[in-house]
């Protein structure tokens, strides 16, 4: 039997209705209902992290929400982290430091480290690593991931003093902010 | 990987919750975090027919302290604890904070929630060990508003079962006693996995650094987390807190102890992780 | 302890220079990456699309006696579901130009038809509305076997009496090949000093890119062509051997990869589910995705590593190794790979297990069996992460044997003079073995890492150092593959660079990216040889109706074969530039260069023409062309490396501290000094070591698949299957030297592997130089924290 429900959903700001069995999970529903395959599926029971999102500003594994289970939260994907002038602090440090190669995990990490450095505007070397290790990397060896985390961090904390730990033009909550 | 059909529930009160529990009967569960639960219907270990979502129930989260203990609802977070400040969990249970390390990843903890944790009983999980550790109480509510309090010794009966009616709803979890000298710790092949053995202490340390006493709990040497008496018989014994001391209890239990063997490790490799593994609790709940 | 970083930091971007090769150019692939708009297999959706699943195996070796879809038919939203008796698809069958003696072919069905021979093997295949129901309808599947006695291991196949996995191959020997055997070699070993003899094993492990295996199939009703969107590293061999499957044209199939991630080796051969799903789209009218799970990419898909060496090597009393003789079994599981069969393992063994030392005499025997576990692929190292480890290991049992420094004793028998052609008629171009040895072995003492262990010895710390030395051979041309008697010989690859009326240029190669950053590297080495910046050059890659032929990326063969065919090309038309912008200039052809943007004049570099003004007369006013010169701007390239292929070489040097208590090995320090020529991109580079290096380590310490007496595998889940993550995998610290190739036109040699050889071998000597005070030494990967714990505590 298949169970369909009428959701209400908020991505990156915008809300969506739909109707979903309620078995579908939130990854499947953001990559194949929403059309944002940004968010990739690597695993499906939470280890890799591929498919790692924003849930109220918190990183969690899209492969282990059910889509109905997301109504009345925020969720942001990495289609979120660019703006009008291109791409993100975080993405352009990814890039920077070649902390991606085939590009598969890829949005998985920035939505981690998005996340993460919410949280921790001032993480050590040791906190990064600890944080990147909730998802996995093939092609990398994480060195350089664990570097543009952290030179994401350094240029945020000099841009804007000790006070913030996040760019002022970013549209994200102001619940961060320390 | 994609789960089994199955009914989706929303609860909107913990009586709502239990009435469609006695309902649905054993083809319902109930849904929090859904950090292992999705997992397993995933791979369609569990299809459930019916998914009761209790996340949204009302009063069931957060961290207060009354003369009962320190209470935690059972959809707190990991994470909520992890980052709770000192007003909210002070030096007497700041081992539940740092405990919280050892939880899966990030993201993991950011959903999981404590009442899930116990519910699903794993033998290795931070939040049972804890709670066999120090006592704690989950107060759990049944069909027509019976509530009851199941002492943490009596929840686990291992292998993922617990003394939890399939239509009862965990509403509280208390933890009695202070524990300003406690500490949790584990091995793992690899960060964030399931641990191999964890150890847990709480030791019983006087101003002079003297032990007086104290307890010591292992999971994943037994098919639900275990206190081990001949390793607290030698905390009881006293001593100065110290190598000898940890030694002496960490040997205790590794002779006491009969882990299984899997691909993970064979059963002597547990009883050596057992005994690595309380040295280094004792270490750190006698420096707190 | 301060430990000064002697070794270049990485990350920091090299100062622009006259070229683009070796600058540290941003990555073109990334903004699309980054930014969530790439596009995987995954992505794509199509209209009527529907979704397929595999009802496989559950036993691994079994007489099918029936397969009952009737169920599955019922299962609401399933739309069709066919097993091998429905579609009428030929078999896959890979070959190699050896008589039977030595290989035996044998078929790969693409659904299972009267025997499955692993546990999850693709018996039926259900295709639904969407890929939920598919795996209901999966379940609903009734299939029904006579179970068989299983082939799990080496051991049972290769026994008395065995159970067989195919009934062509009765002692389950798919391959038995004696390459070299040196006349005298038995004098050799009962004369010399010392004659060490080692067991060396690898586990099965799983390449394990991101993203799995997957397909959407459709027919395009315009193009009269099945349009098969897929994740390969090889278009146009799956377009080939699909065409034969289906029995189709190859005019009537086009393979097209898009965004990919990762590969690895798992995904340069052709599967039979992207196959079974093409066929379905063809009988159903509707297109139709297959996307692997991680169940089923761990347990069902192409797996790699298993091998096992027995191997004996005779030393002087000086440490000179005097000869190597060698039994190599690699198990490969179920099925022959195709294109390149169960042959391709052990045969790199037996052309290659030499490597970088002066081996006087040699004498291989190597083995492809076959087993009732999932079938393998060359997984990237193919067998040189295993027979480097075996080298190694000899050269570092030989050293404490003879009481000498391991690093002296690599010294002594590296090849120092180059061109060298070593007994196993490989013939070395040069490389930099032995000051790439020196430089890792000075690095190690320049940090203090020798004090360390010594110090931390007598505090009751473990710590040990461990070396390997290696070589990679890359750019395999058409010789170096024919000389192992294949019947593929992907040896050349071809380009076409075509520059169009606003002056910027496509170049279309026939490898393919998948990581390894073409989309940049290759337009860096075009943007040199036409005087262009990077941006103005866009790379075309991965769709067989798009480039003329090729031969994809494997075997680090793509910046030193297609990277010198997309020079060719790019010279082919810097010459059409030059000779219409002569003829505009006055002039003649060797009086112009290339510069900027446009041809000048030599004589007179103020004279020059824009491109835009050449390409305005090539393609819209060709009455103005030269005579005999034809309109269009298009230059073409092939390359096929000649003789042996070009070498790549490196050190590694680790340092590892074991944890009484937990026997955890931890890495304190990975130092590596590497040599793959002239860098195209320094920052790519450093990226394929340090990821390479990751895959290694993961082989040393951590990945396994094993299988019970059943055929059952040990490993469904990331839970079973140990990936590590960035806590596990330490800071690489990189160091560079350049011998440029005198093979290839950039002098580039191949990069994307070495990490993968070398860091088995030198994780592993460094856990046993920790253990040397116990007398334990590893010969077997994973070592596992258990194996290292029981080594400590039985010494302490």
């Amino acid at each position: 039997m298949t169970d369909r429900l009428l959701i209400t959903l908020t991505v990156n700001g915008e809300e969506h209705e739909l109707l979903t069995p309620a078995r579908r999970t939130l990854v499947d529903v953001l990559r194949h209902d929403l059309h944002l395959t940004g968010t990739h599926v690597g695993c499906e029971h939470g280890v890799c992290g591929a498919c790692t999102i924003l849930v109220d500003g918190a990183p969690a594994r899209a492969c282990l929400m059910f889509a109905v289970q997301a109504e009345g939260r925020q969720i942001r994907t990495v289609e979120s982290l660019a703006g009008p002038d291109g791409l993100g602090d975080l993405q352009r440090k990814f890039s920077e430091h070649h902390a991606l190669q085939c590009g598969f995990c890829t949005p998985g990490f920035l939505m981690l480290a998005e996340g993460f450095l919410a949280d921790n505007p001032e993480p050590t070397r040791e906190e990064i690593r600890e944080a990147a290790s909730s998802n996995l990397c093939r092609c990398t060896g994480y060195q350089t991931i664990v570097d543009a985390i952290g030179a994401c961090a350094d240029e945020r904390r000099a841009s804007c003093g000790a006070v913030c730990g996040r760019p002022a033009d970013d549209p994200a909550d102001e619940r961060s902010r320390a | 990987m994609k789960p089994a059909a199955f009914t989706y529930h929303r609860a909107r009160d913990v009586d709502g919750a239990v009435d469609l529990l006695s309902e649905l009967g054993d083809d319902a569960k109930i849904i929090a975090g859904g950090q292992s639960l999705v997992p397993m219907m995933n791979f369609r270990l569990a299809r459930p027919a019916h998914l009761v979502d209790v996340t949204a129930l009302p009063g069931l989260s957060g961290i207060s302290t009354d003369e009962e203990g320190l209470h935690i609802g059972p959809l707190t977070t990991h994470r909520a604890v992890e980052t709770a400040p000192d007003s909210l969990l002070g030096p007497d249970h700041a081992v539940l904070r740092e405990a919280m390390a050892w939880v899966g990843h990030l993201p993991i903890r950011t959903l999981g929630t404590v009442g899930g944790s116990l519910a699903h009983g794993d033998a290795t999980a931070e939040w049972c060990l804890l709670a066999v550790l120090l006592d704690a109480r989950v107060v759990v509510r049944g069909p027509g508003g019976a509530q009851r309090t199941i002492e943490a010794a009596d929840l686990f009966l291992g292998f993922y079962m617990t003394t939890l009616a399939p239509d009862e709803v965990i509403v509280d979890v208390v933890f009695p006693r202070p524990a300003p000298h406690c500490a949790l710790t584990e091995f793992a092949e690899r960060a964030g996995d399931f641990a191999a053995v964890a150890a847990a202490v709480d030791l019983d340390l006087a101003a002079d650094g003297t032990v007086r006493g104290g307890r010591v709990a292992l999971g994943g040497v037994a098919p639900a987390p275990v206190r081990v008496p001949e390793a607290e018989a030698v905390l009881q014994n006293g001593g100065p807190a110290g190598p000898e001391l940890f030694a002496a209890c960490a040997e205790a239990a590794e002779a006491a102890i009969d882990p299984p063997s899997d691909a993970d490790g064979s059963s002597d490799y547990r009883r050596v992780l057992a005994r690595t593994l309380i040295v280094r609790a004792c270490e750190e709940a006698a420096a707190r | 302890m301060t430990i000064t970083h002697a070794a270049p930091q990485t990350g920091e971007v090299p100062e622009q220079k006259e070229t683009w090769t070796g600058t540290a150019v941003r990555r073109k692939e990334d903004t699309r990456l980054l930014s969530g708009t790439g596009t995987f297999v995954d992505d794509v959706s199509l209209p009527r699309m529907v979704h397929a699943q595999f009802v496989r195996a559950t036993v691994a070796s079994g007489r099918l006696l029936s397969v009952d879809l009737s169920e599955v038919r019922r299962v609401p939203g399933v739309v069709a579901a066919y097993s091998a008796a429905d579609l009428d698809l030929n078999d896959i069958t890979a070959v190699l130009d050896r008589p039977i003696e030595e290989f035996v072919p044998t078929d790969m069905p693409i659904l299972a038809r009267d025997r499955v021979r692993f546990a999850g093997e693709p018996v039926a295949i259900v295709v639904a509305e969407d890929a939920y129901a598919a795996e209901d309808g999966v379940e609903a599947a009734q299939v029904e076997y006579e179970v068989l006695d299983a082939v799990p291991s080496e051991e049972v196949a290769l026994s008395e009496g065995a159970p067989t996995v195919h009934d062509q191959a009765p002692d389950n020997t798919l391959l038995d090949v004696s390459m070299f055997a040196t006349e005298g070699i038995d004098e050799v070993f009962d004369s010399a000093h010392y004659v060490v003899r080692l067991d060396t094993r690898s586990s099965r492990q799983n390449a394990l890119p991101l993203e799995t295996r997957g397909v959407v199939a459709s027919w395009s009703a315009r193009d009269e062509n099945l349009l098969v969107q897929t994740c390969t590293q090889v278009p146009h061999t799956v377009r080939t051997a699909m065409a034969r499957s289906l029995g189709l044209a190859e005019n009537r199939v086009r393979v097209a990869v898009g965004d990919m991630g990762g590969g690895f080796g798992i995904k340069c051969v052709v599967g039979r589910e992207e196959i079974a799903a093409a066929a379905a789209a063809l009988r159903l009218g509707r297109p139709v995705k297959w996307i692997e799970d991680r169940k089923d990419a761990l347990t069902a898909s192409f797996l790699g590593r298993e091998q096992h060496y027995d191997t004996r090597a005779a030393f002087d009393s000086e440490g000179r190794i005097l000869a190597l003789d060698a039994d190599i079994v690699c198990d490969m599981g179920a099925y022959s790979c195709y294109p390149f069969t169960a042959g391709i393992e052990p045969l790199m063994a037996s052309a290659e297990m030499p490597g970088v030392y002066k081996v006087p005499a040699y004498r291989v025997r190597a083995r492809g069996i076959t087993t009732n576990k999932a079938p393998t692929a060359p997984y990237r190292g193919v067998s040189r992460p295993q027979f480097v480890m075996a080298m190694e290991r000899l050269f570092e049992r030989a050293a404490r044997e003879l009481d000498l420094d391991p690093v002296e004793i690599r010294r002594r028998n590296v090849i120092t003079q180059f061109p060298y052609t070593g007994v196993n008629a490989v013939t070395y171009d040069p490389g930099s073995y032995l000051e790439a040895l020196n430089l890792a072995e000075q690095l190690v003492q320049d940090e203090g890492w020798y004090e360390l262990r010594e110090s931390a010895a007598a505090q009751g710390r473990t710590i040990g150092i461990g070396y390997c030395c290696f070589n990679e051979r890359s750019g395999y041309g058409s010789d170096a593959f024919a000389k192992r008697k294949m019947s593929v010989v992907p040896g050349y690859d071809l380009a076409e660079a075509r520059m169009d009326t606003s002056g910027t240029v496509v170049v279309s190669t026939g490898t393919l990216s998948h990581g390894q950053s073409h989309e940049t590297t290759m337009a860096q080495i075009a943007a040199d040889r036409l005087g262009l910046d990077p941006t103005q050059v866009k790379i075309q890659q991965g769709d067989t109706e798009r480039i003329a032929y090729g031969w994809g990326t494997f075997a680090s063969r793509s910046i030193t074969i297609g990277g010198s065919a997309v020079s060719r090309a790019a010279d082919k038309l810097g010459e059409k530039l030059m000779h219409i912008g002569s003829h505009m200039l006055e002039t003649t052809p060797d009086n112009v260069e290339l510069h900027d943007n446009t041809v000048r004049r030599i004589d007179d570099p103020d004279r020059a023409v824009s491109y835009v003004d050449i390409a305005d007369i090539a393609y819209l006013r060709p009455n103005l062309l030269p005579k005999a010169i034809e309109p269009g701007l298009v230059g073409n390239g092939d390359f096929d490396t000649p003789g042996d292929g070009t070498f790549s070489n490196s050190t590694h040097a680790v340092v590892t501290e074991l944890h009484p208590g937990t026997g955890k090995v931890e890495i304190l320090r990975y130092l590596c000094v590497e040599d793959c020529g002239v860098a195209i991109n320094p920052q790519v580079v450093d990226g394929q070591a340090r990821g390479g290096i990751a895959q290694g380590i993961a082989g040393a310490l951590y990945e396994r698949i094993t299988y019970d007496d059943q055929g059952e595998p040990s490993a469904a889940s990331f839970i079973d299957y140990k990936v590590p993550t960035a806590a596990e995998i330490p800071d690489v610290a990189i160091s560079h030297l350049e011998t440029p190739s005198l093979l290839t036109e950039s002098g580039a040699k191949g990069s994307g592997e070495g990490g993968t050889i070398g860091a088995p071998a030198a994780v592993v000597n460094s856990v046993n130089d920790a253990l040397r005070h116990t007398g334990v030494e590893f010969d077997a990967t994973p070592i596992t924290p258990e194996q290292v714990q029981q080594a400590l505590e039985a010494h302490s």
